[in-house]
């Protein structure tokens, strides 16, 4: 059984209630998340208002009304279902840079009433592997420039049926491989979506922690409520805004908050497929007039470095909300963007379990720099001592975040792994693994994880699976993954590593290593810093104690160390 | 192309491109703005340029921009008295 607690009546009374009555939904009937964020909104009259604002690195722009939306997820959808062959509950992989067909596949995928896994392009071979392996994907959408990683992958993926290539032009594709030109494909004009019902899986997006791999977070259709809702309340979106959403869809944010959110509530979204450069960003902001934009500590620590003087030299005069999630922004990001934009970015809190925004700074509220903000009408949330469990009442002092598991955008699983789900509920809570106090005007504020995981950049980065790929190195005997403060990603990876004998430090040995992370897991799996040792600190029954190296890099006092093994 | 700038060029296309990415990487392609090299990746880059060139890049010089083509690549090299290409 679920350890999430939904109550039928909490859709007819109280704030849900509000945000199915806004997606016309009722209790009992079936929900869409596709559905809502196409035709939905055509059938109310918003069919020729723009959807997608799209741009890549190049200056190359297309335009999509939510008609568009509506036809082109209908035609690939229907490709899915008649020509892939894939079946509802399987698992369907997007991996894609930031193009069109990653948002209309997502909302294609949810209509034929499969389950989304969305993966960063920029997963190396292990990172995709162990996520289609554990997913049981039936099939991966994707582009040429990653056919080579998805090709390899499926050779030990006997799951793993149908790649479909977006752009395969003139390539010759093997079996099983299919090709989808979705610009050029005739257009099917009316799909019959699967009518599922609300706790129907819709997306599963992977997320690490302390141990084992990485797990599936299991969300459910139901979800759009509290992402539908949080979008209007907490990003202030409105019928005439034009949103810009930073994250890439890889990432919960990316789809929560890069497709559900924005386009349930039938709101013009802005996208630009290219990495960071401040004044292209600043350039794209004024070209589309952006008027709220919900981007990362990390990106907006970036433009801090560039000053306010660029920021100055563009017409950003259409902004009227800025919000940020991720990591903590740090108060002095909150001043600089009162300084730069004249308004200050809104700190929200969530995660890839909560599937919406639980804790923010809401438009209006006053907010304290540094402050995650208060906890979201409808969400309970509360700091519990660590030993009993019980919520801390005395003002500033730390403990465990925890969260009621009674709002609809919670997962309701770990995908094949419910003891790992189970696992992380305490006397009737959601413990998050943050730990945090709450000041006595009710505002919470981060103090940091509690444990292991790496938040770099915004992204969680799990020790053990940056260990595990390390040990495949021949040079390498033994190693340790823990976070090292960094002035613009709040963490990064920093690696000590126990040659085996026969081999020397050396840059050259730094650099490959570095390297072969990158590839076999990813950019931010990568240590951005190596240090050779002679040997890790262990438990006496031989666990490598990670806190002992983190606490160093913090310049932290270690703790207790009576059950470490002596030299 | 001098010495060191296909030595970067080559590097960047051996390590940061993927496989069925058919771009020529020229001169001037974006390569942060363009999504070949993104923020993380720029450490691995800057270790090898390090390297190769006999210096030392201070953080604050390894920014999107001066790491975003070849040519300013090898601009913050010369301007920091690199020797490059060394070993």
């Amino acid at each position: 059984m679920s350890p999430v607690l939904l109550e039928k009546d909490q859709f007819v009374h109280g704030i849900w209630a509000e945000s199915a009555r806004d997606l016309e939904w009722q209790p009992g009937r079936p929900l869409n998340i596709g559905w809502q964020c196409s035709d939905r909104l055509c059938r109310l009259g918003l069919g020729e208002k723009p959807a997608l604002l799209w741009e890549d690195h190049q200056g190359n722009a297309r335009r999509y009304t939510f008609d568009d939306l509506r036809v082109l997820t209908d035609t690939m959808a229907a490709f899915l279902r008649d020509e892939a062959g894939l079946h509802p509950g399987e698992r369907i992989c997007l991996f894609l840079d930031r193009v069109p067909e990653l948002y209309f596949g997502f909302l294609a995928i949810l209509k034929m009433g499969g389950i989304v896994q969305p993966l960063f392009s920029a997963f190396g071979d292990d990172s995709l592997w162990t996520r289609l392996d554990n997913a049981g994907t039936a099939a991966v959408i994707t582009q040429r420039k990653h056919l080579g990683k998805v090709r390899r992958a499926r050779e030990r993926l006997p799951e793993l049926r149908t790649v479909v290539v977006v752009d395969a032009g003139d390539l010759a594709l093997g079996p099983g491989e299919l090709a989808l030109d979705l610009e050029r494909r005739e257009r099917v004009e009316r799909f019959a979506g699967l009518a599922t019902d609300p706790e129907t899986p819709s997306v599963l997006h992977y997320t690490s922690g302390t141990t084992g791999q990485p797990k599936g977070a299991q969300h459910v259709h139901l979800s759009v409520l509290g992402q539908a809702l949080t979008a209007r309340r907490v990003l202030d979106l409105g019928p005439d805004d034009v949103y810009w959403c930073n994250a890439d869809p890889g990432w919960v944010t990316g789809t929560s908050y890069g497709i559900i959110g924005p386009w349930a509530n039938g709101v013009t979204q802005a996208v630009l497929d290219a990495g960071f450069q401040s004044d292209r960003w600043y350039a794209f902001l004024e070209k589309y007039r952006v008027t709220v934009w919900y981007s990362a500590p990390t990106a907006i620590r970036l433009l801090m470095r560039d000053g306010t003087e660029l920021a100055r030299r563009y017409d950003l005069s259409a902004l009227r909300h800025l919000a940020s999630v991720g990591e903590p922004l740090n108060p002095e990001a909150v001043i600089w963007s009162r300084e730069a934009f004249g308004r200050p970015f809104h700190d929200t809190y969530w995660q890839t379990e909560t599937g919406a925004i639980v804790i923010a700074n809401l438009p209006g509220m006053e907010v304290k720099p540094g402050s995650m903000g208060k906890p979201f009408p409808g969400v309970t949330a509360a700091v519990l001592d660590a030993r009993t469990g019980e919520p801390v009442t005395a003002p500033g002092r730390a403990g465990l975040l925890a969260l009621r598991p009674d709002f609809p955008s919670l997962i309701r699983s770990y995908w094949r792994n419910p003891d790992a789900f189970a696992a992380k509920f305490r006397n009737g809570w959601y413990l998050t693994g943050d730990r945090a106090s709450i000041d006595a005007d009710g505002y919470f504020w981060f103090v940091g994880r509690d444990d292991d995981v790496i938040n770099t950049g915004g992204h969680l980065v799990g020790p053990f699976e940056i260990e595990s790929a390390m040990l495949e190195h021949p040079a390498v005997a033994e190693s340790a993954a823990v976070a090292k403060p960094d002035a613009v990603n709040m963490e990064v990876v920093k690696a000590f590593v126990v040659l085996k004998p026969g081999h020397a430090p050396n840059d050259d040995l730094e650099l490959e290593i570095m390297n072969t992370l990158r590839r076999r897991l990813s950019p931010l799996a990568m240590p951005q810093e190596i240090a050779f040792v002679p040997s890790l600190p262990k438990t006496r029954s031989g666990k490598i104690m990670r806190r002992v190296l983190r606490a160093q890099e913090w310049g932290e006092p270690v703790g207790d160390l009576s059950t470490m093994m002596e030299e | 192309m001098n010495e060191l700038q296909k030595l970067v060029r080559d590097y960047v296309v051996r390590e940061y491109l993927e496989e069925g990415d058919t771009r020529e990487i020229g001169l001037d392609t974006p390569l942060i703005s363009g999504g070949i090299v993104d923020s993380f990746s720029m450490v691995s880059l800057k270790r090898f340029l390090e390297k190769k060139c006999a210096l030392q890049i201070p953080d604050a010089e390894a920014t999107p921009a001066a790491f975003d083509s070849v040519r300013t690549i090898v601009e913050l090299v010369d301007r920091l008295g690199g020797k490059g290409p060394v070993g």
